[in-house]
């Protein structure tokens, strides 16, 4: 199976845009292990006294016997941003820990890493590892979105449960920049589902780039995929990355794309106590989009009281309200794009 | 859900640490899973064990630690302590907690022969 897309025998599957070419994949994702196999660099030493780290803290131990000490924490700042309800967004800086593998060798003072201990039984050694399961997902979204700065490109992550109205937003949403040659400015979209390209198909019907994502089994859409959708569809410089992920309210969350912003969208059918029974979800996103608001006469449901659970979920979230359908609020998410657009362009 | 995923994760994890420490087995593995991570321990130890089978860390010991989640309460100014996203700070009964800890899923360390 192809390493990178999935393409060919695997589940996950890229679309190809160009049936009739000879079938052709760019690996983007190998120049970035190349270029990390520089950072990714392991210390290994080994330590003469026997001793066991099993209650310490990991880096913090003391050698009695030995005259080096080893301790491999890198501080480094990161600027991130978030909005307010006001809409004033700040940006600090935070901090992370680095810290690399290292080994210890126990129960015997051999030097020989894989030489029988005195008992006979092979040399067990503890290396602290610190790592993040995620760091290879987390390292292509960083890539992904030192390309999309870079660009200028405004990429947005929208997120929900299947049949919110993602893909009717999108359309309604194309439709008012104009998605082929009459676009205000450049446009794609990124299609996430388990089987079939019908959500593409849609979006391509306005004129807007598209590529479907089929995920096969997998429920959510990662780094390396949108990498290697990127590289068939093309950079919107410029202009904005709408990604349509799989219909999930858990999966998601985790999975950085590398997008500047998860658009969280729930439509009024789904009631009011969503964003408690899937907090992560509405904890990493910066807005919230209420859908469908022409079916509330028909409902129960208290939007206030579903704007409530998803601020104690997420203090900050904005949210905007809206029907596809009659284009109620329509004007004020397309006011949101195009601020959100703004500020991208405005600043590197 | 995407204890699939994270399990794959770990093991690509594993399998780059054991080749780099020269290790032919991995025995034992130590992750941090947070309680607000959004991790079923249970079904991450069954999805590790799958994923492991036929290389070098079939039938390691897995065991996880689960930290537990720490906030910053807007209301009274104060780190709480607590146990799932969308809780009401323990000391005054706020709303309004950032998460601050406890969402961690890391490999921390490992065991090799």
């Amino acid at each position: 199976m192809c390493g990178t897309c999935g393409c060919g025998q695997g589940e996950k599957r890229v679309e190809d845009l160009h049936h009739d070419e000879p079938h052709h994949h760019p690996h983007p994702i190998d120049e970035l292990h190349a270029d990390s196999a520089d950072r990714d660099h392991d210390h290994s030493h080994e330590h003469a006294a026997a001793h066991d780290h099993r209650d310490e803290p990991a880096g913090s131990h003391v050698h009695a016997e030995s005259d080096h000490s080893h301790d491999h924490e890198h501080a480094h700042w990161h600027e991130h941003n978030h909005t307010h309800p006001d809409g004033i967004t700040n940006s600090h800086p935070h901090s992370h820990e680095h810290r690399h593998a290292h080994e210890h060798e126990h129960g015997n003072r051999n030097r020989n890493r894989n030489v029988n201990g005195p008992s006979g039984a092979a040399a067990t050694r503890v290396l602290s590892v610190e790592r993040d399961l995620l760091a290879h997902n987390d390292a292509v979204a960083a890539q992904n979105r030192r390309d999309f700065q870079a660009a200028k490109t405004l990429t947005l992550n929208l997120v929900s449960s299947p049949g919110s109205g993602k893909t009717t937003l999108l359309v309604e949403t194309l439709k008012r920049i104009g998605g082929g040659f009459d676009a205000k400015y450049p446009i794609a979209v990124i299609e996430g589902d388990q089987e079939t390209t019908a959500d593409a198909d849609r979006i391509r019907a306005t004129g807007a780039p598209a590529i479907q994502i089929n995920t096969g089994k997998g429920c959510h859409l990662d780094a390396d995929l949108v990498r290697t959708a990127m590289g068939r569809l093309g950079m919107p410089a410029n202009g904005i990355l709408f990604i349509e992920n799989v219909g999930n309210l858990v999966c998601p969350a985790g999975f950085d794309l590398g997008e500047a912003q998860k658009v969280v969208i729930v439509s009024v059918t789904e009631g009011e106590d969503k964003p408690l029974k899937y907090s992560g979800m509405f904890a990493a996103s910066a807005l919230l989009v209420v859908t469908k608001i022409d079916l509330v006469p028909h409902l129960d449901i208290d939007i206030d009281r579903l704007i409530h659970n998803a601020r104690r979920i997420n203090p900050t979230i904005g949210v905007l309200k809206l029907s596809a359908k009659t284009g109620e609020g329509m004007d004020r998410w397309m006011h949101w794009l195009e601020t959100a657009r703004a500020f991208r362009l405005a600043t590197d | 859900m995407h204890e699939v995923s994270l399990a794959t994760a770990l093991l690509d994890l594993v399998h780059e640490q054991a080749a780099a420490a020269g290790a032919g087995r991995v025995t034992r593995l130590v992750l941090e899973i947070g309680a607000l991570s959004h991790v079923d321990p249970h079904a991450l130890r069954f999805a590790v064990d799958a994923a492991a089978l036929g290389g070098p860390a079939e039938g390691a010991t897995l065991e996880i630690l689960e930290p537990e989640g720490t906030a910053y309460c807007l209301d009274c100014e104060s780190s709480v302590a607590v146990s799932t996203r969308g809780a009401l700070c323990p000391s005054c009964g706020g709303a309004k907690l950032l998460i601050q800890g406890g969402d961690e899923m890391r490999l921390k360390e490992m065991e090799v022969v």
